[in-house]
C-alpha cells in the first residue's frame, strides 16, 4: 500500500464508512480503508464524500484513519487455476487464506486468486502475424482432465501477433503472446481481469432450446430448465433448498459448476469439499470437483462481501461461457444476498420499499438474472455457451407472498415451489407438482421428441393430468370419505401414488437413486402408466380394484428407483413383460 | 501504527452526553472514537457501567449500554473511551464458575486467572478449515437418539413453548451426552439470558447433584437484569466454547435459552436507532446477527475439540413464524419440536418426531449401527401414517377403519407411550432404542409392511430373527 492517502473516514455504522476529501475516487472504485487496509467499495459519491461498503469487519475503525484509493473496480481474475477452487465473496482463495493465518478469518489479508508459481501446460492456437480480436482463442492450457482451459484475448482488445511462446510450461504471470494494437505492443498472459458488476460481452443472445438435464426426475420431465435458462428454488427452512441445490451442481450434464454459497451454513460448504471430489460425474467418470468452483461467503462473514458474492460467481460462470461451455450457477440463497442489500441499504438510510428491502431490490435481481443466456460468444470460430442461474429464495416465516420470492418470479421462468407439507411427510424433493412450473416446457418439447421419445409430450400430460384429477378427487374423499368414490376414480388414486412414490421421490443420498438418467426417466414412467391402462381395462372387465393393487409386479414398479440404469432396460423390459402376464391372470367377477 | 496516529486521548472523561434514548447514548464532542469500542460510562450515581461504540463520526459517538440508561443524565454522566474491542479473559479456570451476563463472577469467589483476552465477536471459522460433523452423540433420549441423532459439532434448537419442560430436557441431554465408546464428557457452557431464576437455579441444582458442576461454566442474565446485555452473554459463552474447544481440545456443549428474549434485545437498540424494521419490528440484520453466533460452533479439521450448540427458543403462541424462531430454523441444522399435546397426554419428554428433523443424521448413522437409519424411517412413516388416521377418526369415526388402519393407530399411540416416553433419569443406550423400535413394530405391523428396510437388515438386527445377542 504504497499508495497515498486519498481521503479519511468521517463516520462507521457497521459495513458502511463515509469517507471524504476522494477528490479523485471513481464511483465503484476498490478503496483500501484504515490502517490494516481493508477491502471495501465507493458505493456512492457526492463531491469528494464517498460512502463505502467494507469487504471486512470494521470493528476498530476510527473517524480520521486513512483510505486509499486503488485505481480500479471490483474485479475477478480469471484464468487456469480457477477450478476446484473455494473463494470467499471477493474472490479471495479460502485454503490460501487458512494456510496464511490458520483456521479463522481475520482481516486485512491477501492472497491472489489465481496460484502465481503453479506451471500450466500451455499450448498455444495463434501464428505470428495473424489478426485477432477480444474472444479469440490463444492457446490452452488443460486445467483438468474435464476442462480445457482456453486462452482468450481479453474483451474489447485487438491486434497483430508479433509474438507467440512455445508450447510449454508457464505461470499465469508468464507473458504468453504480444499483440500489436494500434501500434502498441501488448504482452498477453493467461490472467484476465474483469469488474464484477459489468457483465461479460458476447455477440448474441440465443433462446434456449436444449434442457439442462440434472438427473432429478421431477425437473428432468416436469418442470425442466433450459441450457441459459433461469430457475428458483424458493422453501422455507428444511424443506431442501440446499439439497436440491447441490443435487444439480453435482448431476447436472453442464461443463462448469459454479455454487456460490451465499449467506448460508459454513458446514454445508465443507460437505461440498468433502464429498465432491469423491463422487464420479457419471458422464465422464472423473471426480465431480474438477468442474466445480465455490464461492463460499458464508452467513458469519462479512455482510458486503455477501453482497458481492452473486457477482464474482456469475462473473467467473460468464468466463466459462466465453470459452463455449455449459455453465450452470447456483445461488444459495438469494434471500441472504437481498438481505446483505438490505442492511447496507439501511445503513445508507435509504428510503425503504416493502419489508425494509431497497426500492431497487427487483432491478437488481434483474441484473443478476439478465445473465443468464445462451450465447453466441465473441471470438471467430462464433462459439456457442451458455450460462444456466438457480437461484434459492428462504422467504421469511415460507411465506411465498414476500418481496425477494414474488421480484424473483417476476424475472425467472422456471418455480420450484417447496412445499412444508410434502417435506414434513419426507417426500423429496418437496417440490410440489401443482404450483411448480417451467415456461420453458414448450420451447424444449422437440428436443425431448427428438432426443428421448416421439410421445414424450403426450405422456407428460398424462401424468400431469392424473395428479390433477388426484387433488380433485382429494378434496371429495375429505368430504365424503374414500369409500364414497368409484373404483375408477379410486384407481386413479392409486396411480397418482404410484407416480408420486415410485416415480416423484428421489433419495438424494441413495447411490443410484441420486442421479437418475433421462432416458430411466422416461422408461419409468411408461411403466406406471403401462400399469394404469392394465388396471383401467381390468376394472371395465369388472375385476376388483383392491385384486390389481395387489398384484406383485407393483412392488417391482415400486423398486425401479434403485435399478442401475445399466441394468433398468432389461428390467424394464421384464415389467412390461409381467404386466402382460398378471394382468390377463386377472379374470373379472361380472 | 493504530495508536500513533490516534487522536483522541484513551481514558479521558467526556462529559457531553447530548442525548439518551432508550438504551442508547449519543456522546458529542469526541473526535475518534473506534467502531465497537467499550466504554465506561459512570453515572450520577457513581455506578460504572459498559457501553459499546455503535455509530462513530467526527464529533460524535452512539453508544449502546449494556445495563441500560435508567439513572443516567445528560449533564452530570462521564464517558471514558477504552480503546479497546470487548475481551473476555479465558483459562482452565473458568470451569466451575458462573458470571453474570456481562461476564462478571457472580459467586463470591475471586475473578478467575486469566491466561488470554479473547475477543468476544470471535472470528468466523474458515469455511475451508472445518470439518463434517459425523460422531454421533449418544444422549441417552430415544426420540433423538433414535429419530434425530445429534452430532459432535451439530447445531440443534430445541423449539418448544412455555410451561413445556425444556430445562429438563435440556438438563438430561446435558447429563447424559456422551460419545458411546469414548466416554469422554462434555463440557458445558450455559447461557441463560432472560429466564427466571428458578430456572437459572434448577440446571445449577441439576449439575450439583450429579458433581458436574466441575465441567460447567454458567453465564446468567435473569429476567431482572437489563436486557441490553443479553446482547453479549451468548458472545461471552461461546468464546468461552471456542476457548475450551479450539484450545484446549474439549468437547463443549452450549445451552443457549432463551433466543427469544435475545432477540427482543436486539430488537429494542433498533427501535432506539430508529432503523428501518424488517419483519415484525426485528432488525433486518437479526438472521446476520443469530447466524454470526450460532456459526462459531462446529469442528475444525486438526483439531480434537468441537462445540455442540443446542440453543432453546421459545415460540410465542405456538408461532413457528416468529422471526427468532424461523431464523434459528434457517441458520441451525435441524430442529427438536416440543408439543404441548404430548405434554398433556403426560408424555415425557414430549418431542413431536414428525416436524422434527436432524439433518446430519444421515452422516452421523453412517458411523452408529447398519439398521439405524432404515429403523429411523421405518418408524417415522408408520408413526406418521397413525398420526394421519387419528384425523381421519376424527371425521368418519373409528368404525370406518380397516383392519391395517387400526394397527397404525394402535401403533402410533404405543410409540407416543413405549418408544418416545421415558424417564427423567432414564438413560437409555442406542441398542435399547433401537431394541424398543424393533419390538413396536414387530408388535402391531405386519412385516410386508416394513418397505423401508433391507430384508437382510430385518433379519440381522431384527429381535425375533436374531440368533445371537448383539453386543
Ligand atoms: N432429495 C432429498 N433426499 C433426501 N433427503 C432430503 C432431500 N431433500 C431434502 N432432504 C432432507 O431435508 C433436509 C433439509 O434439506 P435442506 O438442507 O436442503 O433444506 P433447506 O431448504 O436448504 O433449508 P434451509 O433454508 O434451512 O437452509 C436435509 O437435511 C435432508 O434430511
Ligand atoms: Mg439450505
Amino acid at each position: 500500500m504504497d499508495k497515498e492517502i486519498a481521503g479519511v473516514i468521517m463516520r462507521i455504522s457497521g459495513p458502511v464508512v463515509y469517507a471524504k476529501g476522494l477528490v479523485n475516487a471513481k464511483i465503484y472504485e476498490v478503496v483500501r480503508v484504515g490502517y490494516e487496509g481493508l477491502i471495501g467499495e465507493i458505493i456512492s459519491l457526492r463531491e469528494d464524500v464517498g460512502i463505502i461498503q467494507v469487504y471486512e469487519e470494521t470493528t476498530g475503525l476510527r473517524p480520521g484513519d486513512p483510505v486509499y484509493l486503488t485505481g480500479g473496480p471490483l474485479s475477478v481474475e480469471l484464468g487456469p487455476g480457477i477450478i476446484g477452487q473455494i473463494y470467499d465473496g471477493i474472490q479471495r482463495p479460502l485454503p490460501d487464506i487458512r494456510s496464511k493465518i490458520g483456521d479463522f478469518i481475520r482481516r486485512g489479508v491477501v492472497s491472489p486468486a489465481l496460484p502465481r508459481n503453479k506451471k500450466w501446460h500451455f499450448v498455444p492456437l495463434v501464428k505470428v502475424g495473424e489478426k485477432v480480436s477480444g474472444g479469440d482463442i490463444i492457446g490452452k492450457v488443460e486445467e483438468t482432465p474435464l476442462i480445457e482451459h482456453r486462452i482468450m484475448v481479453p474483451p474489447g482488445l485487438k491486434g497483430i501477433v508479433t509474438d507467440v511462446s512455445r508450447e510449454g510450461d508457464y505461470t499465469v504471470e508468464d507473458p504468453v503472446v504480444t499483440l500489436n494494437s494500434e501500434g502498441k505492443e501488448i504482452s498477453l498472459n493467461m490472467i484476465q481481469r474483469w469488474p464484477v458488476r459489468v457483465p461479460r460481452p458476447f455477440v448474441e443472445k440465443l433462446s434456449p432450446d436444449e434442457p439442462l438435464l440434472t438427473g432429478q426426475r421431477i425437473i428432468d420431465t416436469l418442470f425442466p430448465v433450459a441450457k441459459g435458462g433461469t430457475a428458483t428454488i424458493p422453501g422455507g427452512f428444511g424443506t431442501g433448498k440446499t439439497v436440491t441445490q447441490h443435487q444439480l451442481a453435482k448431476w447436472a450434464h453442464a461443463n462448469v459448476v459454479v455454487y456460490v454459497g451465499c449467506g448460508e451454513r459454513g458446514n454445508e460448504m465443507t460437505e461440498v469439499l468433502e464429498t465432491f471430489p469423491k463422487l464420479k460425474d457419471p458422464r465422464t467418470n472423473r471426480p465431480l470437483m474438477e468442474r466445480t468452483i465455490l464461492i463460499a461467503n458464508v452467513s458469519n462473514m462479512p455482510v458486503a462481501a455477501r453482497e458481492a458474492s452473486i457477482y464474482t460467481g456469475v462473473t467467473i460462470a460468464e468466463y466459462f461461457r466465453d470459452m463455449g461451455y455449459d455453465v450452470a450457477l447456483m445461488a444459495d440463497s438469494t434471500s441472504r444476498w437481498a438481505e446483505a442489500l438490505r442492511e447496507i441499504s439501511g445503513r445508507l438510510e435509504e428510503m425503504p420499499g416493502e419489508e425494509g428491502f431497497p426500492p431497487y431490490l427487483g432491478r437488481r435481481l434483474s441484473e443478476f438474472y439478465e445473465r443468464a443466456g445462451k450465447v453466441i460468444t465473441l471470438g471467430k470460430e462464433r462459439r456457442i455457451g451458455s450460462v444456466t442461474i438457480i437461484g434459492a429464495v428462504s422467504p421469511p416465516g415460507g411465506d411465498f407472498s414476500e418481496p425477494v420470492v414474488q421480484s424473483t418470479l417476476r424475472l425467472v421462468k422456471v418455480f420450484w415451489a417447496l412445499d412444508k407439507s410434502l417435506a414434513e411427510r419426507r417426500h423429496f424433493p418437496a417440490i410440489n407438482w401443482l404450483t411448480s412450473y417451467s415456461l420453458y416446457v414448450d420451447v424444449l418439447k422437440d428436443w425431448y421428441v427428438k432426443t428421448v421419445a416421439e410421445d414424450w409430450p403426450e405422456l407428460i400430460k398424462e401424468v400431469m393430468s392424473i395428479l390433477q384429477k388426484e387433488d380433485e378427487l382429494k378434496e371429495i374423499v375429505k368430504i365424503v370419505g374414500p369409500d364414497a368414490l368409484p373404483e375408477s376414480d379410486r384407481e386413479i388414486l392409486e396411480v397418482a401414488r404410484m407416480i408420486r412414490e415410485d416415480f416423484l421421490t428421489q433419495h438424494a443420498y441413495h447411490p443410484v437413486d441420486s442421479y437418475c438418467p433421462i432416458e430411466k426417466s422416461y422408461l419409468m414412467l411408461k411403466a406406471i402408466l403401462q400399469f394404469h391402462k392394465g388396471a383401467k381395462a381390468k376394472l371395465i372387465e369388472g375385476v376388483p380394484l383392491t385384486k390389481i393393487m395387489a398384484l406383485p409386479i407393483k412392488d417391482e414398479i415400486a423398486r425401479m428407483k434403485i435399478i442401475p440404469p445399466s441394468e433398468f432396460k432389461n428390467v424394464y423390459e421384464h415389467i412390461i413383460n409381467e404386466l402382460k402376464i398378471q394382468f390377463s391372470s386377472l379374470k373379472g367377477e361380472r | 501504527m493504530q495508536e500513533k496516529i490516534s487522536t483522541v486521548k484513551r481514558g479521558i472523561r467526556y462529559r457531553t452526553v447530548s442525548q439518551i434514548s432508550g438504551p442508547l447514548l449519543i456522546v458529542k464532542g469526541v473526535k475518534s472514537a473506534a467502531y465497537g469500542e467499550i466504554v465506561k460510562i459512570e453515572g450520577p450515581d457513581g455506578e460504572i457501567r459498559t457501553g459499546q461504540v455503535l455509530e462513530t463520526g467526527f464529533g460524535y459517538a452512539v453508544i449502546q449500554v449494556f445495563e441500560g440508561t435508567r439513572g443516567l443524565d445528560t449533564r452530570n454522566t462521564t464517558v471514558t473511551f477504552t480503546g479497546e474491542t470487548m475481551k473476555f479473559p479465558v483459562s482452565m479456570e473458568l470451569l466451575g464458575r458462573i458470571f453474570n451476563g456481562r461476564g462478571e463472577p457472580i459467586d463470591k469467589k475471586p475473578p478467575p486467572l486469566a491466561v488470554d483476552e479473547l475477543d468476544v465477536n470471535g472470528a468466523p471459522i474458515n469455511p475451508s478449515a472445518r470439518e463434517y460433523p459425523k460422531e454421533f452423540i449418544q444422549t441417552g433420549i430415544s426420540a433423538i437418539d433414535g429419530m434425530n441423532t445429534l452430532s459432535r459439532g451439530q447445531k440443534l434448537p430445541l423449539f418448544t413453548e412455555s410451561g413445556l419442560p425444556h430445562n429438563i430436557l435440556a438438563a438430561q441431554i446435558a447429563r447424559q451426552a456422551t460419545i458411546p465408546g469414548k466416554e469422554e464428557e462434555f463440557v458445558i457452557v450455559f447461557a441463560a439470558m432472560g429466564i427466571g431464576m428458578e430456572d437459572a437455579l434448577f440446571f445449577r441444582e441439576e449439575f450439583e447433584r450429579t458433581g458436574a458442576l466441575s465441567r460447567l461454566v454458567m453465564f446468567l442474565n435473569l429476567a431482572e437484569d437489563p436486557a441490553i446485555e443479553r446482547i453479549i452473554t451468548p458472545r461471552l459463552a461461546l468464546t468461552t466454547a471456542e476457548y475450551l474447544a479450539f484450545q484446549q481440545d474439549l468437547h463443549v456443549l452450549v445451552i443457549m435459552t432463551d433466543m427469544l428474549n435475545y432477540g427482543e434485545a436486539l430488537r429494542e437498540i433498533s427501535a432506539a436507532r430508529e432503523e428501518v424494521p424488517g419483519r415484525r419490528g426485528y432488525p433486518g440484520y437479526l438472521y446476520t446477527d443469530l447466524a454470526t453466533n450460532y456459526e462459531r460452533c462446529g469442528r475444525i479439521v486438526g483439531k480434537k475439540g468441537s462445540i455442540t450448540l443446542m440453543p432453546i427458543v421459545t415460540m410465542p403462541g405456538g408461532d413457528v413464524t416468529h422471526p427468532v424462531v424461523d431464523l434459528t430454523g434457517y441458520i441451525t441444522e435441524g430442529q427438536i419440536y416440543l408439543d404441548r399435546n404430548l405434554h398433556r397426554k403426560g408424555i415425557y419428554p414430549p418431542i413431536n418426531v414428525l416436524p422434527s428433523l436432524s439433518r446430519l443424521m444421515k452422516e452421523a448413522t453412517r458411523y452408529t449401527r447398519e439398521d439405524h437409519q432404515s429403523l429411523s424411517d421405518q418408524l417415522y412413516y408408520c408413526y406418521a401414517e397413525g398420526v394421519e388416521l387419528r384425523g381421519l377418526v376424527a371425521v368418519v369415526g373409528e368404525e370406518a377403519l380397516t383392519e391395517r388402519d387400526r394397527k397404525y393407530l394402535e401403533f402410533a399411540d404405543a410409540f407416543e407411550r413405549n418408544f418416545i416416553a421415558q424417564g427423567v433419569y432414564e438413560n437409555r443406550s442406542l441398542e435399547t432404542t433401537l431394541t424398543i423400535g424393533w419390538n413396536l413394530l414387530s408388535t402391531y405391523i405386519p412385516e410386508s409392511d416394513w418397505k423401508r428396510i433391507d430384508p437382510k437388515i430385518i433379519e440381522k438386527y431384527c429381535p425375533k430373527y436374531r440368533k445371537f445377542e448383539l453386543e
